[in-house]
């Protein structure tokens, strides 16, 4: 039996790699990946927990992040598809209409 | 378990999913037809009524814990759906003007308004999630209405990527308060509150979420770009609806699940953040000339200013924040739905402040209107942007944070500036050359006649023998 130290320490590095992955990577399908990366990160640690305390909570909690993330990625991958047909790239550097 | 009886407290967000349904449902059936705009406006108005009833009653759970209704979470049912209602009113005429009057922009806005009904009452950090998303997801799709053109689809990537970027932060944050405490229900964790690592690190990261939705300062940095794609009166729903209910949700953590524990002092905070946030969004306002990014940075300080009674931290802190939403609410949805009416009108850019040289003489009422709101955003008596100024900072100082107010009250200062620039433009310029000003509909100034009276009425009524909507709320 792994100690819930792993499981925490894997998913708070999983987080860690979505952050960077977000703050710098340029490509708006790689930065959303790495959103859901870190999202995922998160119900990892809820599972641990859970299983921890031994109480269902945490497992009921996942659900709801899934269905969430699962809500985000359809309204995220459409708002990328439009940003590709008017900009005709995904590239976050290159959209840069709108500033101060 | 009373399930109606907590149905029957839950009208207000029942309503509003439902009538979402109804709308989305006709467009399937009827694509444009007028009646998804009608029944919108009605289940508000319904749902409206029966926020207004549960005003008043003690605060309590319903659904084993998962929400509450009544007391502060009522009073800020209220205030969300008044908001809605009226961006409903007028974003029907300026959809049309701008040809992307879809009714499934109607059923976005239902839903998002029974996520925020949910956030502003979650009890457990399972329902605050659920609702913020709600909320969010159903913003991230308005703010990209106009996909057609590069700006517009450009201010939904950024909304979307960095909303959810901050989703993570919060979902995080929820997970270790659950790990720290072994349970998601908001009272369960204040009472199992520690000082251990993990309380401390959830907690902050559910704090770094909240305010990356309240566009405070140093998570503000999407704000005037999503603000200026939208379309202006979703905007308004956007700057008023669901600033309320994530401010109401933080009343609501703050103030049951991080009761003070050594080491957690949020209170200091929330009060530095309080004070870059309203220097920084004043002062950039400074120098926008594009209206709707004036508002957008006008909006960020004003979140600084609700910040300050939040880090009061007393009940009076807490109602005086419930009363300066409800301030914000009607003045800043009056004040955008005015930009709204001037950018309907073809030939200019009217979001540019220099194009509405001379229009206060040219349309008398529009420009008498845009000048009070814009007065009681600025915080001059008697309108009530003046009152809910005056509660927050007297909360501050009264919980013995006097610097923090001088600094609201200096920062508030130099905010006249720039609205009154606004009125320099509409009343002492010469017009550049003929524009026509098309009329707004009389649906569309009744709505904006009705938050100006409410403008002028809440800014006198604490004077009033018979006023006591403060009294109401602090009652809660």
């Amino acid at each position: 039996m792994l100690e819930i130290d792993w499981f925490l320490g894997i998913s708070a590095i999983m987080f860690s790699i979505g952050i960077i992955g977000v703050l710098i990577r340029r490509n708006a399908v790689v930065i959303f990946m790495c959103v859901e990366l870190m999202l995922n990160a998160v119900n990892l640690t809820l599972v641990s927990f859970s299983s921890f305390h031994g109480n269902i909570d945490g497992q009921i909690f996942v659900f709801f992040a899934l269905a969430v993330a699962a809500a985000e990625a359809v309204v995220g991958l459409a708002i990328i598809i439009a940003i590709f047909r008017n900009n005709l790239t995904v590239d976050v550097t290159e959209i840069n209409l709108l500033r101060w | 378990m009373d399930y109606l009886g907590d149905l029957q407290a839950f009208l207000p967000g029942i309503i509003t999913a439902v009538a979402g349904l109804a709308v989305i449902t006709i467009e399937a059936l009827k694509s444009g037809h007028k009646s998804a705009y009608w029944v919108t406006s009605f289940s508000l108005i319904v749902a409206l009524f029966f926020g207004i009833q549960s005003l008043g009653t003690p605060l309590q759970e319903a659904f084993s814990g998962m929400l509450v209704h009544g007391g502060i979470a009522a009073f800020g049912n209220v205030i969300i759906l008044l908001g809605t209602l009226f961006c409903v009113f007028l974003s029907n005429d300026y959809l049309e003007g701008i040809d992307h009057n879809y009714n499934e922009v109607y059923g976005m806005i239902l839903f998002a308004t029974s996520g925020m009904i949910c956030l502003a009452g979650a009890n457990d950090l399972i329902s605050l999630f659920l609702g913020l998303e709600t909320m969010s997801i159903c913003l991230y799709v308005m703010a990209g209405l106009i996909k057609n053109e590069k700006q517009g689809a450009e201010g939904a990537l950024k909304y979307f990527l960095l909303g959810a970027f901050s989703t993570g932060f919060l979902l995080y944050g929820a997970a270790l308060l659950y790990g720290a405490t072994g349970t998601t229900s908001i009272p369960g964790i204040g009472a199992a509150a520690s000082s251990d690592l993990l309380f401390l690190a959830g907690a902050a990261l559910l704090l770094i979420g909240f305010l990356f939705k309240v566009s405070a300062v140093p998570f503000h940095m999407w704000t005037p770009d999503v603000y200026q794609a939208t379309p202006t009166t979703l905007t308004a729903y956007m700057a008023t609806a669901s600033k309320a209910a994530t401010f109401m949700a933080m009343i609501l953590v703050l103030s049951r699940a991080l009761p003070s524990v050594e080491g957690l002092d949020w209170q200091a905070v929330l009060s530095v953040v309080a004070i870059i946030t309203m220097i920084f969004g004043n002062i950039i306002a400074l120098v926008q000339d594009n209206i709707k990014r004036m508002l957008a940075y006008s909006s960020i300080a004003h979140a600084g200013y609700a910040l300050v009674g939040l880090s009061a931290a007393t009940p009076e802190g807490y109602s005086a924040v419930a009363f300066y939403l409800f301030a914000y609410t009607i003045m800043n949805v009056g004040a955008f739905g005015v930009v709204a009416y001037y950018e309907r009108n073809k030939g200019l850019d009217f979001s540019d402040v220099n194009n509405l040289a001379g229009l206060g003489f040219k349309k008398p009422m529009m420009g008498v209107m845009m000048s009070l709101f814009l007065f009681s955003l600025a915080g001059i008596p008697p309108f009530v942007g003046f009152v809910g100024k005056y509660y927050v900072f007297a909360a501050a100082i009264n919980a013995n944070m006097v610097p923090l107010a001088i600094v609201g009250v200096l920062a508030s200062a130099a905010s006249v500036y720039y609205y009154l620039r606004v009125m320099v433009y509409l009343y002492f310029r010469e017009a550049h050359k003929e524009t026509e000003m098309i009329d707004a509909s009389f649906l569309y100034k009744g709505a904006l006649v009705i938050l100006a009276l409410l403008t002028v009425y809440y800014g006198i009524e604490p004077i009033l023998p018979f006023g006591g909507l403060m009294e109401l709320i602090t009652g809660f």
